[in-house]
């Protein structure tokens, strides 16, 4: 088509065509020549048309916002437990640098675990959804991010063994998480030093005799004081970074606790790894994983680990705009609510503008991995956005609080500090 | 949940992708240069849409095919709203103004679309309509007009004057609102279709301007302009409970279209300084944190993010609209996000490639020219914050001022 209009151009901006009184003819050419265009066009696209129902092929999928049932169904129920058990018990929390007692329990309980399992590995899913995972990590975020992230980190490991585990680490490992009481594991990626890039580890694997020696330091892994297994990533020299199944127990692993400006709840700590041996079907995935299968998966999980804070950012700043509308519709000032003066309202509009944004991003940075497409560049683009934006949304849900959100009677001061990790933490968890 | 262009749509966003290569792109800066002479090359393109659109191409595509839509109960739809907002992001990435210069494609038609009865639709189908609401003394605050229509007979008689009225000398009717009676308020403000030519309508002036100059921008005046009582659009009642929802309907649909003309500037002025900071060694990569990247680098990344939040907030107005969802806040939010982005990607644009960037031998200072409308026109991004405001606070006008 486009040379044709390239042609027609010239035509209409020739002087001939208008001297000889030729624009009408000209106009009717390209009128039945278009027509024609379209019709062939139509009836190509009709005959394209795929029959069969059923799984939908993505060539015939369509723009859709909407949630499945099963996933509106898990999040009516999330919400309530966000809004009416996490929230309330986020302050105490905070304070205890550790989540309730009974808050892994619970969690498990929800059969969110289960949820992420499919029914041929034990668990209860038909198919596993990246969207489903980030929805879950928005709605346990809305209640707290630091509880979110403690209950997140036992499903990222869960996450990782599914999506890339060999079927013996499947076989031996996935069965403690789905009957009954809830083993604790977590996810270690993020290092202690300025530009951490989850592809240019300094945590190592060195190969000696049959086994993997690992040796590095690992930053805020949640619940790391209490983990029975942590799924470490370790950069293999000339293989590039993998994922090795660690147990709490081995020579060399040693925990400190590692509170820092948030996230405080999830019980943060320091994973020291003094040559620590594993055995050589510690890499998760085993064998194949040295491949270059490998490396795709983990680059897969730094994406899904992208969009799983971003989920995260998305919750806390809904949680922190539902809190800050009624109170700026309550607060009066100068005889009236101070939501009725521009500068207050247009801040608000703004939060929700971003996080609207935001959640855009991110959103479809995971249902382009369950259409089975790339999400390198989205899932990048996401984590951008929602570094620079969460952030501002915390700093300033404080400044509409004023001295209020300053103080530790309201929660906004607890949503600040944890939005700033959401430019912070790159690793850790995974969808 | 799918977030993607869906296929059936990628026809015309094919169709209208060629259109603005082929077509805007090269009288570009002529129609820039020559602010105020017809682009005749855009009778030629009218008559292909309206070619593709009998040829069943892009059925349902085009300004005037935007409406609300009831929801068909048969699963979700991608449509018109959607594919209008597709089609204006790629004219826009040739060229804003030409864009807003095409034959029978004027936001008057949207106004007839949204408002109009089935005898009016049929009656106006085919016609080029402009939309007339400012008026020197009322720009954002629209309810405050001051032109009136005062029945006399069968005909209204308009009387009062109307200034930055986009192809507002090229359309073949204009959409002018005015107020029945001015004690009345808001409810009272109905909208006219006035047929170029009827007696008491003029174009007194066309505005210089500094952007989209290819698109005509007008100043009119009406004068005991008499015109059919059945060009009144919606009904003559005023309802004082439902206030300015009937006029006002015209914007959820046709300002994810404005988001779309940000979108699509945006686009082209991102694509071509990647193109000019690539000849330079810069290289876009999506991995590695943002702090060790060169600043241009970074500066792209962190643009490219942004776009691609307005670009999703269109899609979801559109979305919206398609499937019968009330998308006021979402419309306003698209429109606000994709408008503002635009501008500042446009002018950063300029800046990141220095003196070529600022130079009329590149299209970039144009666009960044253009772009500065769209945070403008069709309300303002400062009208924008406040809708999205009280619908977020639940405060009615009177209270967030």
């Amino acid at each position: 088509m486009g040379g044709g209009l390239r042609v027609l151009n010239r035509i209409a901006d020739s002087p001939l065509v208008e001297r000889l009184g030729l624009e009408e003819r000209a106009q009717q050419l390209v009128y039945e020549g278009a027509k024609r265009a379209a019709e062939t066009a139509a009836k190509a696209a009709k005959r394209l048309t795929p029959k069969r129902s059923g799984d939908r092929p993505r060539s015939s999928m369509k723009f859709d916002l909407s949630l499945s049932e099963e996933q509106q169904l898990m999040r009516d129920t999330l919400r309530r437990w966000a809004d009416d058990v996490m929230q309330p018990a986020a302050r105490e929390a905070d304070d205890r640098s550790a989540p309730p007692d009974d808050f892994l329990e619970a969690f498990s309980d929800l059969g969110a675990i289960a949820m992420a399992v499919p029914e041929v590995m034990g668990g209860a899913a038909e198919q596993v959804s990246a969207v489903s995972q980030m929805l879950i990590a928005e709605d346990l975020a809305r209640g707290d991010m630091g509880l979110a992230y403690a209950a997140l980190s036992p499903l990222s490991f869960v996450n990782a063994l599914v999506h890339w585990g060999d079927d013996d680490q499947r076989a031996s490992l996935l069965p403690s998480f789905l009957e009954g009481h809830m083993t604790v594991a977590s996810v270690a990626v993020v290092e202690p030093q300025p530009f951490f890039d989850p592809s240019a580890l300094r945590t190592t694997a060195k190969k000696r005799a049959s086994d993997y020696v690992l040796s590095g330091e690992k930053s805020m892994v949640a619940l790391a004081v209490r983990a029975k297994w942590f799924l470490v990533a370790a950069e293999i020299p000339k293989a590039g970074p993998r994922f090795f199944l660690l147990e709490r127990d081995a020579a060399g692993v040693e925990v400190t606790e590692e509170p820092a400006m948030g996230l405080r709840s999830a019980e943060l700590a320091r994973l020291k790894l003094d040559n620590v041996r594993v055995a050589r079907d510690s890499v998760l995935g085993g064998e194949a994983a040295l491949k270059a299968e490998g490396k795709a998966a983990y680059d897969d999980a730094v994406n899904r680990s992208r969009i799983a804070w971003g989920a995260m950012a998305l919750g806390t700043s809904q949680a922190l705009l539902d809190y800050a509308i009624p109170y700026c519709n309550d607060r009066i000032a100068f005889g009236e609510p101070i939501s009725h003066r521009q500068a207050v309202a247009f801040m608000i509009a703004n939060i929700g503008i971003e996080l609207e944004s935001m959640r855009m991003l991110v959103y479809r940075a995971a249902a382009r991995i369950d259409a089975g497409l790339k999400c390198r560049r989205e899932s990048y683009l996401a984590r951008t956005l929602c570094s620079d934006k969460a952030m501002q949304i915390g700093t300033n849900g404080v400044q509409l609080l004023g001295g209020a959100g300053f103080i530790k009677d309201h929660p906004m001061e607890i949503w600040y500090r944890q939005l700033r990790a959401i430019g912070v933490m790159d690793g850790n968890l995974l969808l | 949940m799918y977030l993607e262009i869906p296929k059936s749509l990628k026809l015309v966003v094919n169709q209208a992708h060629q259109v603005a290569k082929h077509v805007f792109r090269p009288i570009s800066r002529k129609y820039d240069r020559a602010e105020h002479d017809y682009p005749k090359e855009l009778d030629l393109l009218a008559a292909l849409m309206d070619g593709l659109s009998a040829g069943g191409g892009q059925r349902g595509a085009g300004i005037d095919a935007l409406q609300q839509d009831e929801g068909s109960g048969q699963g979700v739809r991608n449509g018109a709203n959607m594919s209008t907002c597709l089609g204006m992001t790629e004219l826009c990435w040739g060229d804003v103004g030409l864009a807003l210069s095409i034959p029978r494609q004027g936001l008057g038609n949207a106004a007839i679309t949204a408002v109009a009865d089935v005898e009016q639709r049929k009656r106006f189908k085919g016609a080029w309509a402009a939309m007339a609401i400012t008026e020197p003394g009322a720009g954002s605050d629209s309810a405050n007009i001051r032109t009136t229509a005062r029945l006399d007979g069968d005909e209204w008689v308009l009387n009062g004057e109307k200034i930055y009225v986009t192809a507002g000398s090229r359309a073949d009717s204009v959409v002018v609102w005015a107020t029945l009676d001015r004690n009345l308020g808001r409810a009272a403000i109905k909208s006219f279709v006035v047929p170029q030519g009827t007696p008491g309508m003029e174009v007194v002036r066309l505005d210089k301007k500094m952007g989209i100059r290819a698109s005509d921008t007008a100043s009119i005046t009406l004068t005991d302009c008499r015109i059919p009582k059945a060009n009144l659009l919606g009904t003559s009642d005023i309802d004082t409970k439902k206030g300015f929802s009937g006029v006002m309907q015209t914007f959820d649909n046709t300002r994810p279209v404005v988001a779309a003309m940000g979108v699509g500037v945006a686009r082209a002025a991102l694509e071509h300084t990647r193109k000019l900071l690539g000849r330079e060694g810069i290289k876009v990569r999506y991995r590695g944190p943002l702090f060790t990247k060169s600043a241009a680098e970074a500066e792209l990344i962190r643009m490219e993010a942004e776009w691609e939040a307005g670009r999703l907030l269109m899609l979801k107005a559109a979305w919206m609209a398609d499937n019968g969802i009330p998308n006021s806040t979402e419309a306003s939010m698209s429109k606000a996000k994709a408008a503002r982005v635009a501008n500042e990607i446009t002018l950063r644009c300029v800046e990141l490639c220095g003196g070529v960037g600022y130079s009329e031998e590149e299209l970039l200072e144009k666009w960044a020219r253009d772009s500065k409308i769209i945070d403008i026109f069709e309300g303002t991004q400062q009208i924008q914050l406040l809708i999205i405001a009280r619908r977020l606070l639940g405060k009615r006008s009177s209270e967030l001022r």
